[in-house]
């Protein structure tokens, strides 16, 4: 703890740039799965491309992705760009699949009303789709954003900054304790965001709780 | 006015679910569309508001080709109501009632006004506007699709099996509010059923649909029971057709017979003394029936006993006559069958109040039938 409360200005600086790299590829990767997972939903052939490419590209380690990234985005090999393009990649390929599937689950008989009631294909998205799909996307944001708050550590080993940086310098220097203050940072700040993501899903999907109560009376 | 002219609808792996359909459908009626699996009914229903484009021919609503009209703006013009209700989960009552007004382009405060409004006509407590679909039975669900339907206050509803899915006590109380709200709203109704009894109850007119989308026969129900077109629609009609078509004919030539009523209460001497063939009526106070006392049960009990409930005998359905014209309300097949319910042989007419006011035996409902049929009254 001495450690820490020596060098707290060291710890929260790396913890907000270690939240920004995570957050930022959750946003962008959420907005880029919302049109891939209606694709996958709608069309058979852009599911049989989309899920399993989602599914291989989340096999793909995550330094080996870091060294190649910049080669491909012809960027610096220090550029925190990389990190961003890698995790939204990740974040998609967790993403995708939920958004179709959860479009997917949409019962026959909302959209068939839906359509029957007079909505268009954009305003039933928007309006009936997107929102019942709620409960699922929150689920695939929470995997995700625990996911990107470990996987950001690994950006540390190509000089990017954040709480890893932390973990790298005190093996390098053998300060066990700085090492331990990352990864509970870490640990603590991802609850908090798991936390903070259920807190949100619940209020953005009121309907689901009666839903569940329903479903059982 | 609904116009079907020569619509057929094929698709492509060449089966044929609508066969060249001529139909109108009469406004401010209830038509409903019945028969077997792939007959075409919900087919035909879909294509009113282009949820299934024809492959060929026309259909107008009040004259005008349905299309020339954009598909989402002439759906908020029509009303409807789907299996299950398909109410949207993520939305209040409230809010799934006031979907199509604010859809074109009514203020979010006025549409839940009128929703609220809605909710009330179609029998809802004010309570369920703020809870979710899921939080509602069966019946009540379909309840908020009927009020959601009608919140544009559409003048066409169509209807596609609104009432198949809830249990038969719950279904008769659905189709009885139906029936009031469209006695007070005289909307142009297209019902599609399996059911058709459902058919024959709801309809104004009813069209039976033959597999491979052939219609049968379009008629009043009436005349569908008394005169099947052919051996399908007879066959489809059911057994009980010439029972059922009693449902139709008024029973304003039967004759009420008297009846003896004891009032509950009275001791069991006095009982037997007011018994007529061995049967009297136990009435309340107001005079309306309790159940049957038969000369078998009391000659088990002494005469000075008093008569208690344990000596009733249930009575079979009451036929509802109106008190101040006697036997003009009601159907024959009410009276038949308050006759054939009954322990004694004779079936309790009660007016509005539920006063006994005579009693129908089978015979006279007979009477009665063969004097409509000599009046021309029974459609053949």
């Amino acid at each position: 703890m001495s450690w820490a409360s020596a060098h707290l200005d060291e710890v929260i600086s790396a913890a907000q740039t270690h939240l920004i790299l995570a957050i930022l590829p959750v946003l962008f990767g959420l907005i880029i799965s919302i049109p891939l997972g209606w694709l996958a939903a709608r069309y058979r052939i852009a599911r049989s491309i989309l899920i399993p490419l989602g599914g291989i590209l989340y096999t793909i380690p995550s330094l080996a992705l870091l060294v190649v990234l910049p080669v491909i985005l012809n960027t610096a090999i220090l550029d925190p760009v990389n990190l961003v393009v890698a995790l939204t990649i990740y974040t998609i390929a967790l993403l995708v699949r939920g958004v179709a599937d959860a479009l997917a689950a949409v019962p026959e008989t909302v959209i068939a009303s839906a359509n029957a009631i007079g909505y268009r294909p954009v305003g039933r998205f928007f309006g009936v789709e997107l929102p019942l799909s709620v409960p699922v996307l929150f689920a695939g944001l929470r995997v995700a954003t625990v996911s990107n708050m470990s996987l950001v550590s690994v950006g540390a080993l190509v000089g990017i900054g954040g709480l890893g940086q932390l973990m790298t310098e005190g093996f390098q220097r053998y300060i066990t304790a700085e090492v331990g203050t990352a990864i509970v940072v870490i640990v603590v700040l991802a609850l908090i965001l798991d936390g903070l993501l259920v807190l949100l899903g619940r209020a953005l999907s009121p309907w689901a709780k009666a839903s569940r109560a329903g479903a059982t009376a | 006015m609904i116009e079907f002219q020569a619509v057929t609808k094929q698709y492509d792996d060449g089966t044929t679910a609508v066969h060249s359909l001529d139909l109108r459908v009469e406004e401010g009626r209830i038509t409903v569309f019945v028969g077997p699996s792939g007959c075409g009914k919900t087919t035909s229903l879909r294509m009113i508001n282009r949820m299934i484009d024809p492959t060929s021919g026309r259909i107008l609503i009040d004259g005008k080709d349905i299309r020339e009209s954009d598909p989402p703006l002439l759906r908020r013009g029509i009303g409807y109501v789907i299996q299950q209700a398909g109410l949207f989960p993520h939305r209040s009552v409230l809010d799934n009632v006031a979907t199509v007004p604010v859809l074109t382009g009514t203020s979010r405060r006025e549409a839940r006004r009128r929703a609220a409004e809605l909710l009330e006509l179609v029998g809802l407590p004010a309570g369920v506007a703020k809870r979710y679909p899921a939080q509602l039975s069966g019946g009540q669900q379909q309840r908020v699709g009927v009020a959601r339907a009608l919140a544009a206050d559409p003048p066409v509803l169509l209807m596609d099996e609104p009432f198949s899915a809830v249990d038969p006590i719950v279904r008769e109380g659905l189709q009885e509010e139906l029936l009031r709200l469209q006695s007070g709203l005289a909307k142009t109704i297209v019902f599609v059923t399996h059911d058709i009894d459902e058919a024959i109850k709801l309809g104004d007119k009813v069209a039976v649909f033959r597999q491979g989308g052939f219609l049968a026969q379009y008629d009043e129900p009436s005349v569908l029971l008394a005169n099947p077109a052919d051996d399908f629609v007879s066959s489809f009609v059911g057994r009980d057709r010439g029972y059922r078509a009693l449902g139709f004919l008024t029973a304003s030539g039967l004759n009420l017979g008297s009846v003896p009523c004891v009032r509950f209460g009275g001791t069991v001497g006095a009982a037997k003394a007011a018994l007529e063939d061995g049967w009297a009526v136990a009435v309340d106070e107001a005079a309306r029936p309790l159940g049957w006392l038969s000369a078998a049960r009391l000659s088990t009990v002494a005469d000075d006993a008093e008569v208690t409930e344990e000596l009733l005998i249930s009575g079979g359905s009451l036929y509802h006559v109106s008190a101040d014209d006697g036997a003009t309300s009601g159907s024959l097949r009410s009276a038949l069958d308050s006759a054939l319910s009954s322990p004694s042989g004779h079936g309790i007419a009660v007016d509005e109040n539920g006063a006994v006011v005579g009693g129908v035996r089978a015979q006279d409902v007979l009477d009665a039938l063969a004097a409509a049929r000599d009046a021309g009254k029974v459609p053949s």
